[in-house]
């Protein structure tokens, strides 16, 4: 990529013998808001705390606006991280949490007054100041921390799990102020999150990681649509999924002839729930559970393919458990795996 | 009897136990008598007074003032990077090196004072001030690490990182983000490490020459040859002194917070 601002090359992080994340390539561009999204133990954190310099490399490069910032210690950076806990200095005001980083650097007076004013303004706690982290709630907690690394006017601001400590309200207020900041000032944000959804909302670009390696790279909506692994698929809602040997289906037990040649380069096949279509097709399976999620029935199915999980809309007649069932998994609908494991 | 009368009963006769001399000081050094007596003959301030013309205990208390706070010091100096290290890095020995720390409150301090005589004062001819000295700051560590241990532990160290991303070092950010959060601990472990040295008697015992005597040792000197109230007077006074620092640090600091 021609444009890539930050860039990750072979990079491998070890906590001492054990490997965390083993030779991971990423390129980042300028103002580009992307989500390490992976389950906990992927190396996604890490991955993050070495962006910020926390952690050195044992090999691999990292570079950043065309410099070698691989052994460039982390308060040289000036790269923003907000921590899940926020990590806000418990002795210091709001008022001087948010000057602290500026101070450091020689700013004073009226130009110091003038930033840290406008950084608490800008995440709507001007009237809490003169407060102590103490005395404020976890979202005000964290938009202060927001301001603190933005008053910086960092290169790269790293957010850690920056939703999953709030409540659903909140989520939806903070989602919107990480836009609004990325909006106004441009700045390069990559964030680490375990949550899909989050990610899926959020994120220009998604890096899902497993294992300490990068799984599939993708705008939001190829994530979402089109999967490239077994897990990226079951991660983002495809709950069926099966290996192909040979063009057909394999189970636990079996291989199941498809109504369809499989396509040729295809390592699995994945479907959504909605995707199944019950009360007709070449499978019988009996109904084990059902529950209703307002718009919908969830379906789970024991199958001679295994357990199958189908949603059907609300409306449709529902089916009691234990009745048995024809069903369908359409080959048109399927996501196409290059790899199954 | 049941536990409802017995318990506060039980706890009576504890604090009667424990404070009741106190006041026995108290009353014994307000006596207007020459021996030291209770109940008391008589009220008077004079060997109240008289605790302050006595030479050997200005130099004494002079001398326990010196080590209480200079080895109280040099316990924290040591014992904060010694804390620091113990909560932050896994270390290994971590376990053993606590222990080793804690050694000086476990051992006898009897044991402690005759092994220092016998082992560096005699043979070495070692400076017995300075013996003293270093006794005294090994006997305050283990205070000094436990107490500020405890107010680390407390501290998240992400705060650490945070003030290193927004440019600080990493000595910078101890000074500026670790300590001030931890003061409270480091001044709580430097009233007890103080209270500790200036009450200690068995080390002090083995360690004291001509003109070289804490005021604890210097007492007890002065009541082999002079039984008068005096003695009392000086105990009584130096109670009101550690009621007076530990009711300060309560006040200012929540003291009991930290031990």
């Amino acid at each position: 990529m021609s444009d890539t601002y930050l860039q990750l090359d072979k990079l491998t992080l070890a906590y001492g013998d054990t490997v965390a994340v083993k030779d991971l390539d990423l390129s980042i561009r300028k103002g580009e808001l992307v989500a390490l999204l992976g389950p906990s133990g992927c190396g996604k954190t890490t991955t993050m705390r070495s962006i910020a310099g926390l952690l050195n490399p044992a090999s691999g490069r990292i570079t950043l606006d065309g410099a070698d910032i691989t052994s460039v210690s982390a308060n040289k950076r000036n790269i923003g991280l907000v921590f899940q806990s926020y990590a806000l200095f418990p002795h210091l005001t709001v008022y001087e949490n948010v000057a602290f980083g500026l101070r450091l650097k020689g700013v004073s007076g009226q130009d110091l007054d003038a930033k840290v004013t406008a950084g608490i303004k800008s995440v709507g706690l001007a009237s809490f100041a003169a407060r102590k982290p103490g005395e404020l709630s976890g979202g005000q907690q964290q938009r202060v921390a927001l301001a603190r690394s933005m008053v910086m006017e960092p290169k790269v601001l790293l957010l850690d799990e920056p939703l999953s400590n709030l409540d659903a309200r909140l989520r939806l207020e903070m989602r919107a102020e990480l836009q609004r900041v990325q909006k106004e000032t441009g700045v390069t944000m990559i964030f680490v999150t375990h949550d899909q959804i989050e990610a899926l909302a959020l994120a220009d670009r998604i890096v899902v990681m497993l294992n300490g390696g990068i799984e599939q790279i993708g705008t939001p909506e190829e994530i979402y649509n089109k999967p490239v692994s077994a897990f990226v698929a079951d991660f983002v809602g495809f709950e069926n999924v099966f290996a192909l040997e040979n063009g057909k289906l394999a189970t636990s037990n079996s291989l199941v002839e498809l109504s369809a040649p499989a396509p040729q380069a295809a390592k699995g096949l994945a479907w959504r729930p909605r995707m199944v279509i019950l009360g007709s097709g070449p499978f019988q399976g009996t109904v084990r559970g059902t529950s209703f999620a307002g718009n919908v029935r969830e379906y789970l199915l024991d199958t001679p393919l295994g357990p199958i999980k189908a949603e059907v809309d609300a409306a449709e007649p529902s089916h009691a458990i234990g009745s048995t069932l024809a069903f369908d998994l359409p080959l048109g609908a399927a996501a196409p795996l290059s790899r199954y494991r | 009897m049941t536990p409802r009368i017995l318990s506060p009963l039980v706890l009576g006769l504890l604090l009667i136990f424990l404070i009741g001399p106190f006041f026995i000081i108290i009353a014994a050094s307000l006596s207007a008598g020459d021996t030291l007596a209770f109940p008391p003959q008589g009220l008077s301030l004079r060997w109240v007074l008289k605790v302050f013309t006595i030479d050997s205990f200005r130099d004494s208390f002079a001398m326990s003032m010196l080590l209480a706070v200079g080895g109280t010091l040099a316990a924290l100096v040591l014992g904060i990077p010694a804390a620091y290290a113990l909560s932050r890095y896994k270390l290994p020995g971590a376990e053993t090196i606590r222990t080793i720390v804690s050694l000086p409150i476990i051992v006898p301090g009897i044991i402690v004072g005759l092994a220092l005589l016998r082992y560096l004062v005699v043979p070495f001819g070692f400076n017995i001030t300075l013996a003293l000295f270093f006794a005294h700051t090994a006997l305050v560590l283990p205070y000094a690490v436990r107490v500020v241990s405890a107010s680390l532990n407390n501290l998240r160290s992400d705060i650490e990182e945070a003030a290193v991303l927004l440019g600080s070092s990493r000595a910078g950010a101890f000074f500026r983000v670790v300590m001030p959060n931890i003061r409270g601990g480091i001044l709580a472990a430097f009233i007890l490490g103080f209270v500790t040295s200036f009450n200690q008697v068995p080390v002090s015992l083995f360690l004291s020459g001509p003109g070289v005597r804490t005021l604890p040792i210097d007492m007890l000197g002065y009541m082999e040859t002079t039984y008068d109230p005096s003695i009392a007077a000086l105990s009584a006074l130096l109670a009101f002194l550690s009621i007076g620092i530990v009711f300060l640090a309560e006040r200012f600091l929540g003291f009991s917070r930290y031990v």
